[in-house]
């Protein structure tokens, strides 16, 4: 068990060492592109979006529970390219050749990206809060809203591992992650409620966890827990079989790679 | 001669799909011996090499790595073996030093432990001045004596290198070769995988020739050698047309053992050169063939490798035999 921790605090020490040697890339990660989606896009379609729609004093109210489940959409999904990065030029190899418990590497990863990701929301939420979005639960939301990210990115992460071990270059690990990303987002609850799309799009959007997580997200930062539980309890549920599908098959994917 | 076996392969077997990259392998390796996996690419060294580090489980067969079987006691294998891999598997963020920390933690080192052998093996390969910068600034030569660096940070009984020098430059390539030879004088087993015959040559002291997967020959490259069964005189001619007659005249001679025909004169084959060159040019002589130029050669490794695969190392392999 000593040994065990030994081994992945080095390992996330490594992530953590590589992401302050790129100062830029440290940079951009924290003020990430998602956060254009919150300033831009939520102030762009203030006006155009209506509110009586949308169920939100705001555009940009409604949007913020939509940008926190994006940036843990595109973390997580990104989540295993260092992996591949170290599967390519023979890293992983020798990891893998010391003494280590098999499951380390990607412990270390997961550690890593959630940590990053829960950084990343606080700083989107803390942005909406300049633009005058308070979230109605307080603090303990906020943390709810966190355990939800952290609950879909590890599913996400597993999908994006699954991916780094299993495609045979990383032209097409980005082809898909790219093919992957905008379809989640345009199919679920994140700019635009389900109540408001066409029927098809509607329909499809219930089967993407994704919505389930803003859905419960939003009456988080907007309502007050009354509303939030029920959505609290529901998402639970579904990311609990969400991750168990998604870690069966990284798992999988993993032990064929190393097999 | 007894001595102690550090590996011990039995029939193994690796199939991918239906393709056999390594073919019923059964190969002792002696603990204190540098041993080599000698191949073209693609001839199932480095397929062999993962096996015996238990990164690939085998179809069939077993390894034993310092008596530890490599599927059943992977975690004892990954206790004794240093590996130095192909590719510079090398982490462009990090230190020299940080490399080598970071591997200290996996091999479970206390702080102190690890502190005091990473400042030996700093010294060892001579990347101390250069140990805090990223190894993004480092030469190919630095990179790699940074691999050979994290291979021996566990300080192992047999120190795996799979492919040490390829694409370096001749200076680095001499000094890996210096660093392998004193690993081996302070008593570690080395198991290298190469497709330079010059390199096999100098350095091993025993080697397996693989070729689609099987081992072909094995043995001290001298002894490969002699089992070819001497040395050759190459002979060129000035007129091609008295070659047959020659050829047909030296077959006769005890002193040779074997004559071949090629494009401008004769390859002959003799036990020893001292008895045999009177022999040959007396003949040449009496048949009046006038020789051009006459050259005399020990069997190279190329020789044995050609005599055991039927092609040259850097011929590609043929699409039937790969496929």
């Amino acid at each position: 068990m000593e040994h065990y921790w030994q081994e992945i605090s080095a390992l996330t020490m490594r992530w953590v060492r590589r992401l302050s040697r790129e100062k830029f890339s440290m940079l951009f990660t924290l003020v990430q592109p998602m956060l254009f989606w919150l300033i831009f896009f939520g102030n762009l379609f203030q006006r155009a979006a209506d509110t009586q729609v949308m169920q939100a004093p705001n555009y940009i109210s409604f949007l913020a529970a939509g940008v926190v489940v994006m940036t843990v959409l595109n973390n997580g999904l990104a989540g295993g390219v260092d992996l591949l990065f170290d599967k390519e030029n023979g890293f992983l190899e020798r990891l893998m050749s010391t003494p280590i418990h098999r499951t380390s590497v990607i412990l270390s990863r997961f550690i890593f990206v959630m940590a990053i990701t829960s950084m990343q929301v606080l700083v989107i939420l803390g942005v909406s809060y300049l633009f005058g979005v308070e979230p109605a639960t307080g603090i303990l939301g906020v943390a709810m809203i966190l355990v939800i990210g952290m609950m879909f990115g590890v599913g996400l992460t597993a999908i994006s591992m699954a991916m780094a071990f299993s495609v045979k270059s990383h032209g097409d690990f980005f082809s898909v992650l790219g093919f992957l990303s905008l379809p989640m987002i345009f199919l679920s609850s994140a700019l635009v409620p389900l109540t408001a799309m066409p029927g098809w799009m509607s329909f499809l959007a219930q089967f993407n966890p994704m919505t389930w997580a803003i859905d419960a997200v939003r009456p988080l930062i907007l309502s007050g827990w009354s509303e939030a539980l029920p959505h609290v309890g529901m998402v639970i549920i579904v990311m609990l079989i969400f991750d168990a599908l998604c870690l069966y098959g990284g798992a999988k994917a993993f032990r064929r790679a190393m097999g | 001669m007894d001595r102690t076996v550090a590996i011990d392969v039995s029939r193994l077997c690796k199939t991918y799909d239906t393709h056999k990259a390594v073919d019923d392998l059964s190969f002792q390796v002696y603990a204190g011996e540098i041993f080599g996996l000698l191949g073209p690419n693609g001839a199932g060294k480095s397929t062999t090499l993962r096996t015996l580090i238990t990164l690939l489980h085998p179809t069939s067969g077993t390894a034993t790595i310092m008596g530890y079987d490599s599927v059943r006691e992977a975690d004892k294998v990954r206790t004794v073996i240093g590996y130095v891999p192909q590719e510079r598997a090398i982490d462009r963020f990090l230190t020299g030093r940080e490399h080598l920390q970071l591997l200290g933690a996996l091999y479970h080192l206390s702080k102190e432990e690890a502190t005091k052998r990473i400042r030996e093996l700093l010294t060892l390969v001579e990347l101390e001045a250069h140990a805090d910068r990223p190894a993004k600034t480092y030469s190919g030569g630095m990179k790699r004596k940074l691999d050979i660096a994290c291979g021996l940070l566990p300080d192992p009984k047999i120190l795996f290198l799979d492919e040490p020098t390829l694409g370096l430059d001749v200076q680095s390539r001499l000094r890996i070769w210096e660093y392998v030879r004193m690993l081996k004088a302070r008593g570690m087993t080395v198991v290298m995988t190469t497709n330079y015959l010059d390199e096999a040559d100098q350095l091993c002291d025993r080697l397996a020739i693989i070729d689609g997967g099987k081992i072909k020959t094995m043995g001290s490259p001298v002894e490969l050698k002699i089992a070819l069964g001497g040395d050759i005189v190459s002979l060129t001619l000035k007129e091609l047309d008295r070659i047959p007659a020659l050829e047909t005249e030296l077959k006769r001679q005890p002193a040779i053992t074997s004559v071949r025909t090629t494009t401008k004169g004769l390859d002959i084959r003799v036990e020893s050169p001292e008895k045999a060159l009177p022999t040959i040019l007396e003949s040449a002589n009496r048949l009046n063939c006038s020789v051009e130029f006459i050259q005399y050669n020990r069997p190279r490794l190329d020789d044995v490798f050609i005599a055991h695969t039927g092609r040259a190392i850097t011929e590609s392999i043929p699409e039937a035999e790969s496929a």
